[in-house]
């Protein structure tokens, strides 16, 4: 782990733009733990115009480690949007068509309600006080903010990954704020396996001596070793088998021969340890620890009597799934499993599994297919929808 | 089964699709709910969302064929008719169509069981092999049927379970499933029989045939 720097403290409390409103003043958001929340910051985004009807809006639902500037810089890294392939004129996700929000998840890091920052009720940072939340909060929190920026309905809910769980229990939790939904490369509930290396990841944070059981703020560190370890073996998870023989073989790093020794001789550690290293200047571990829990104890079925199709029952809205042939981390299987219950209340559906050697990141990558079926499954909606073009 | 449509055209188009989807059209009322199983490229179901305002879904075998659809902003399901009907409640849809695709199914008798389950009427097409030119063609011949309606050679066709009109209605009979109007073309798709029963001639000059069914 040489070549991964101590870092100071994450920056994004120091650096953040865009927009943030404090909600549950009045009513406090009651989570599944029973615990409830308020008031809360959250931290989120818009591009595009909302139009006078309000029917545009487009609600964006980040993935595990991603956050709100799916289109525009990121202030800590300075790096672009995560979807600016996908967000922008012109581009599926038009925003000279739509109204597009994204808002940091609570338990994030990114200005959203979390473990890193301030309880506005003590003044106080929350760190481990902070409760445990689930992917239903998230979207509870999501609609608390809709309701503070007075949209009624969605246009579209739309995310991948985690942000497809989110997708997911939008049109369950609020079916009639729901036009249409679009849950890419995700599931209706966590498989034992995704659990498991949720697990290894936190227990990687849990071990760094510099965690101080989630104190670490007090002790002016970061467990960035930890967290290091958690987001490499998270990598290896979001790409393929393929992907990585045909990116990187078994080529050495920066030498001729193996050097009988543990630095990075292959380029994939050398890979590896790159993400790990950029991961930790942008992320916090105490955020990582929340967050994949949210995502473990993810179950839609489980909500509904164990009855997955209990779930959608009297949905109007029209779905979308897509799912990404490499990917085995949310396979092509789960994402069937959503549209056999969707097809069960007979909701309105399409699904189309798209051929890749890029594994589960191939949501946010340049794929032909993906592009070409979001845009036709939009415009698709928005003609129904009343939208001009 | 995507391709047993992709490959079945009689050259013959009216209102931009062809005649046989355009009589299947013209047996579908306006606003209903229309399951397209083995939609293709989701031809007829375009035309049936574009002016009869159905409600509608499909369900297509080949990726390739749901995804042109589903860019197309249909509502299209990657699907098995052998298979995958079996999700969909009962009365889901008000008509389910099976446009030549009957004959490439595993259970023929199955999937039209599924097709009045699933809808309350079913429209089922397919290429008659009491044709003369295949029957023709066997005799004289002594090769299985090689036609416009049956583009394929032995080894790889998807029809695997090929039939008659005659042998068609036998199965209906069998499954209690009555005929509200059966239509038969001749190769110039031209209607050489229409309403509730055909002429005994049709399952010797039909080159293929629609019926609109519904259960008993």
């Amino acid at each position: 782990m040489s070549v991964i720097p101590p870092t100071t403290l994450p920056s994004s409390l120091a650096l953040r733009a865009g927009s943030s409103a404090v909600l549950g003043q009045d009513r406090r958001l009651k989570l599944d733990s029973g615990v409830e929340l308020g008031p809360f910051t959250m931290a989120y985004e818009t591009y595009g115009t909302l139009n006078s009807e309000k029917s545009n809006a487009i609600l964006i639902c980040h993935a595990l480690s991603l956050d709100q500037f799916v289109a525009s810089p990121s202030p800590v890294t300075g790096k672009p949007g995560w979807w600016e392939n996908m967000v922008g004129p012109g581009l599926p996700l038009d925003t000279n068509r739509y109204f597009l929000i994204c808002a940091n998840v609570i338990g994030g890091c990114m200005g959203s309600a979390g473990p890193t920052e301030t309880d506005p009720g003590t003044g106080k940072r929350y760190g481990l006080n902070f409760p445990v939340v689930t992917i239903a909060d998230m979207v509870r929190a999501q609609a608390m903010l809709l309701d503070h920026l007075g949209i009624e309905t969605l246009f579209c809910v739309i995310g991948g990954s985690m942000g497809g769980m989110q997708v997911l229990q939008w049109a369950s939790t609020y079916p009639e704020r729901v036009f249409s939904a679009v849950p890419l490369a995700t599931s209706w509930r966590h498989s034992a396996q995704n659990i498991a290396f949720h697990e290894v990841g936190r227990q990687a944070i849990m071990a760094d001596p510099d965690w101080h059981h989630g104190d670490y703020h007090a002790h002016n560190v970061t467990p960035h070793r930890g967290l290091a370890v958690a987001r490499m073996a998270a990598h290896i998870t979001y790409l393929s088998e393929a992907a990585l023989h045909r990116k990187f073989g078994r080529n050495l790093q920066d030498r001729l021969k193996l050097g009988y020794g543990f630095e990075a001789d292959f380029q994939v550690e050398s890979y590896l340890r790159h993400q790990g290293s950029t991961f930790v200047e942008r992320f916090d571990a105490n955020s990582y620890l929340y967050i994949t829990r949210a995502m473990d104890y993810f179950d839609l079925a489980a909500e509904h009597g164990g009855v997955l199709a209990n779930a959608f029952r009297g949905s109007k809205a029209r779905f979308c799934l897509i799912s990404f042939t490499s990917d085995w981390l949310f396979p092509t299987r789960e994402s069937r499993e959503i549209v056999q219950a969707l097809n069960a209340v007979a909701a309105n559906v399409s699904f189309v599994e798209v051929e890749t050697d890029k594994g589960h990141d191939a949501f946010l990558l340049d794929e032909p297919v993906l592009f070409r079926t979001l845009s036709g499954f939009l415009s698709g909606a928005a003609r129904q929808r009343g939208l001009s073009a | 089964m995507a391709e047993s449509i992709a490959n079945y055209n009689n050259g013959e188009r009216r209102d931009g699709i062809r005649v046989d989807l355009q009589l299947i059209a013209d047996m579908i009322d306006a606003n209903s709910r229309v399951l397209d199983v083995g939609c293709g490229d989701g031809a007829l179901l375009d035309y049936l969302v574009g002016f009869k305002q159905v409600d509608g879904r499909g369900m297509e075998l080949s990726q390739d064929g749901v995804n042109a659809c589903v860019q197309n902003g249909l509502s299209v399901i990657q699907g098995d008719a052998d298979t995958d009907l079996r999700a969909y409640p009962d009365n889901a849809f008000d008509y389910v169509v099976l446009g030549q695709t009957l004959q490439a199914t595993r259970d023929p008798r199955g999937v039209l069981s599924q097709l009045l389950r699933v809808g309350r009427r079913a429209i089922v097409s397919f290429p008659n092999f009491g044709f003369w030119k295949v029957r023709l063609g066997l005799l004289m011949g002594g090769r299985m049927p090689h036609t416009p309606s049956l583009p394929f050679r032995w080894y790889d066709t998807p029809n695997i379970h090929l039939c008659t009109i005659d042998d068609f209605l036998d199965l209906c009979g069998d499954l209690g499933v009555a005929v509200e109007r059966a239509v038969a073309l001749d190769k110039k798709g031209k209607r050489i029989g229409d309403g509730p029963s055909l002429p005994g001639f049709a399952n010797w000059r039909a080159e293929q045939a629609v019926f609109l069914l519904r259960r008993r």
